[in-house]
């Protein structure tokens, strides 16, 4: 039975649910119930921002609240799923993944090849990234192309509730490391989510807006622009598919190829910085592919190679934004 | 005094310190060959810590090592054929040749992996305890780490976790003396290692690593209290390594003789068949038939390392995910 939850809400479904199905599950971070050993109420917070609350009644001993100490914490996360645990372990903002990158990319990502295949790692790292909360440059960034690059790691960017709650469940389900990361401009995003536990594999594109002159390539949040701005520009006769990969490891690159051999033209919508970039990877996979089939060059639209500003006007200018999508999508159009 | 070692103790004990010294006695001459690629740190010189330690464990209990870590292997029960092929980067070795000395891992006997990042196990070791805790079970890690690491934010992490979270861990600083090139004396600001475990709120204990019945003993009440619920202890072991860095370090930042010295007073196996000799608890013919026995199997597993298959072509790709 589908009802409106919110993003955040769907979260929490997931997790209650996996750890309600699974007692190998276990929560932990900072603050992921607050409280610990303090004189007022436990589970105070629930998450910085109270993704997890609730939880900690539910699921006793098994969401721990941890020192600041994300080296710490995330690498005994990685240590405990090689022990026979599901931990997920919630990093509060990725841009903090600087503090225990090692535990993550040298460690998680690397025990099942270099141990001889004889290891699994089932761990989910989830954490909140992306602009728009005034939060400047070191609470904002948008590292999922980071993560991305390391094999060994799967990397997961649900645009939807639907999406973040069948995800994070085949996160929690998956037997290799996992990245989960959260848009917090979509926490309060409302949608349709069914109440009973589905998974969402890794790897299968959604296309969420169809048409065939202009192939979209959105990530995160962006996908919810490019669908605003392929409806505005169906009113004006341009058709776009537009396509969520979901997730970029793995990335269902053949989807993308399916339409843009049928389109020509490729836009691609990325928050992140424009280099070594998913922006620059769909571009650089289809130059590659699918270079006969354009009929226009690629258009990259990409928060610019500068940190993120504080100042509101600043911010706004940094975040692509609906207007710079439509006006990538016409030039490709109306390429001669 | 914890329970004094029985004759099968101590012969296991002999066994295993003997293994480690001529494995890696062995691989110090291949790897001067130029057979073995890559980079290798041996062991020779701290086997009575390793086996001191890990005689305590039982196959569910976890280790987290060190780029340094065949003693460790060796000691928490991986075998050493297949590390030497590993060794020598062949399919046939502990990891399928796809890790190498720095990284032989053997989930099956509780290792964890030697680990080539400084520091990089203590954070781990943390969750293999946390993870007995939680399943209610009395098994308890180990991490086994250095001198350089002791200065490393990951274990300084580590050890408050595991005080606060009061893990059943061990943590193990093995200090030889030398990070690289650099002196402890130079880059620990305190005097000890074990002195910074009052920061953490457990119990420091020094002991020296040249004697195997020191560390066992100081190793076995830490081990039972941890399994007993009573938390981590920090337990710095003293000792010395008998090589280099790596393979090829010409060592010249060392005293002149300070390794012959060590070797002709204080070897850890010199001392054991001494002391186990003259109190007639084992005899010089119990000795020497493992010394016989470890030297024909140390050839053997370099005999077959060196025939082994090479990986194939289709391994680069293969065992990156579970399901990808």
């Amino acid at each position: 039975m589908a009802r409106k939850i919110t993003y955040q809400q769907a979260i929490n479904e997931a997790l209650d649910q996996e750890m309600t199905r699974d007692p190998s599950v276990i929560v932990m971070g900072e603050d992921v119930a607050g409280g610990a050993g303090a004189p007022g109420e436990e589970d105070s917070w629930g998450g910085v921002l109270g993704v997890t609350k609730g939880l900690f009644a539910k699921h006793p001993g098994r969401v721990l609240d941890t020192p600041i100490s994300e080296s710490g914490y995330v690498g005994a996360a990685v240590g405990a799923a090689c022990n026979g645990l599901r931990p997920v372990a919630e990093l509060m903002f990725i841009d903090f993944m600087g503090v225990c990158f090692d535990q993550i990319f040298n460690q998680a990502a690397k025990f099942r090849y270099m141990f001889g295949g004889k290891a699994k790692t089932p761990v989910v790292i989830r954490a909140m990234y992306g602009a728009g909360f005034r939060a400047a440059a070191q609470h904002s960034q948008c590292l999922y192309n980071i993560f991305t690059h390391i094999p060994g790691l799967k990397v997961v960017i649900p645009s939807n509730p639907y999406d973040a709650k069948g995800l994070l469940i085949q996160s929690i389900r998956d037997n290799d490391p996992v990245i989960f990361l959260e848009h917090k401009a979509l926490y309060t995003m409302e949608g349709d989510v069914p109440e009973e536990s589905y998974v969402v594999p890794f790897g299968e594109a959604a296309v969420v807006h169809e048409g065939d002159d202009v192939t979209i390539v959105a990530f995160g949040r962006m996908v919810n622009y490019a669908k605003d701005v392929a409806g505005t520009l169906r009113k004006k006769g341009v058709q776009c598919d537009v396509i969520d990969p979901r997730t970029t490891s793995p990335m269902d690159f053949d989807t993308i190829l399916e339409s843009v051999e049928r389109t020509g033209r490729l836009v691609v919508v990325d928050e992140s910085h424009p280099r070594c970039s998913m922006a620059s990877d769909v571009s650089g996979f289809i130059a590659q592919e699918a270079f006969g089939a354009l009929k226009a060059p690629i258009q990259m639209v990409t928060a610019p190679h500068s940190p993120v500003p504080f100042a509101a006007v600043l911010e706004d200018l940094y975040i692509p934004s609906p207007a710079r999508i439509e006006e990538a999508v016409m030039r490709v159009k109306e390429y001669k | 005094m914890s329970s004094p070692l029985t004759r099968e103790g101590l012969l296991q004990a002999y066994r295993t310190m003997r293994t480690i010294r001529d494995f890696e006695e062995r691989v110090h001459v291949d790897f001067a060959t130029g057979e073995i690629p890559g980079f290798v740190h041996l062991y020779a010189g701290e086997e009575a810590s390793a086996t001191g330690i890990c005689m305590h464990l039982n196959r569910d209990d976890y280790i987290a090592s060190t780029h340094r870590g065949h003693g460790h292997c060796i000691a928490k029960g991986v075998d050493p054929v297949g590390m030497m092929a590993e060794i020598w980067g062949k399919r046939t070795g502990t990891c399928k040749g796809k890790g190498g000395s720095m990284h032989i891992a053997d989930l099956e006997v509780g290792m964890l992996g030697a680990n080539g990042i400084v520091g990089g196990g203590g954070p781990l070791i943390c969750g293999t305890a946390l993870a007995s805790k939680i399943r209610g079970s009395n098994n308890v890690g180990v991490c086994f780490f250095g001198d350089g690491a002791s200065n490393q934010g990951t274990i300084f992490e580590a050890m408050n976790l595991a005080a606060v979270w009061k893990l059943p861990v061990l943590f193990v600083g093995e200090n030889n003396g030398y990070a690289e090139a650099t002196s402890s004396n130079f880059s620990v600001a305190c005097e000890n290692i074990a002195d910074r475990a009052s920061a953490f709120g457990m119990p420091g204990v020094i002991v020296d690593g040249f004697d195997f019945f020191a560390v066992h003993e100081a190793a076995g009440e830490a081990i039972k209290r941890a399994r007993e619920g009573g938390g981590p202890t920090l337990l710095e072991v003293k000792l010395s390594r008998y090589y280099g860095h790596f393979e090829g370090d010409q060592q010249t930042y060392r005293a002149p003789g300070e390794v012959q010295h060590l070797r002709d007073t204080k070897d850890c196996l010199m001392q054991f068949a001494k002391r186990v000799t003259s109190r007639g608890e084992l005899t010089m013919a119990d000795i020497e038939a493992i010394d016989r026995e470890v030297k024909a199997m140390i050839d053997a597993s370099v005999v077959k390392a060196k025939a082994d298959p090479v990986p194939l072509p289709e391994d680069l790709m293969a065992d990156i995910y579970v399901s990808y």
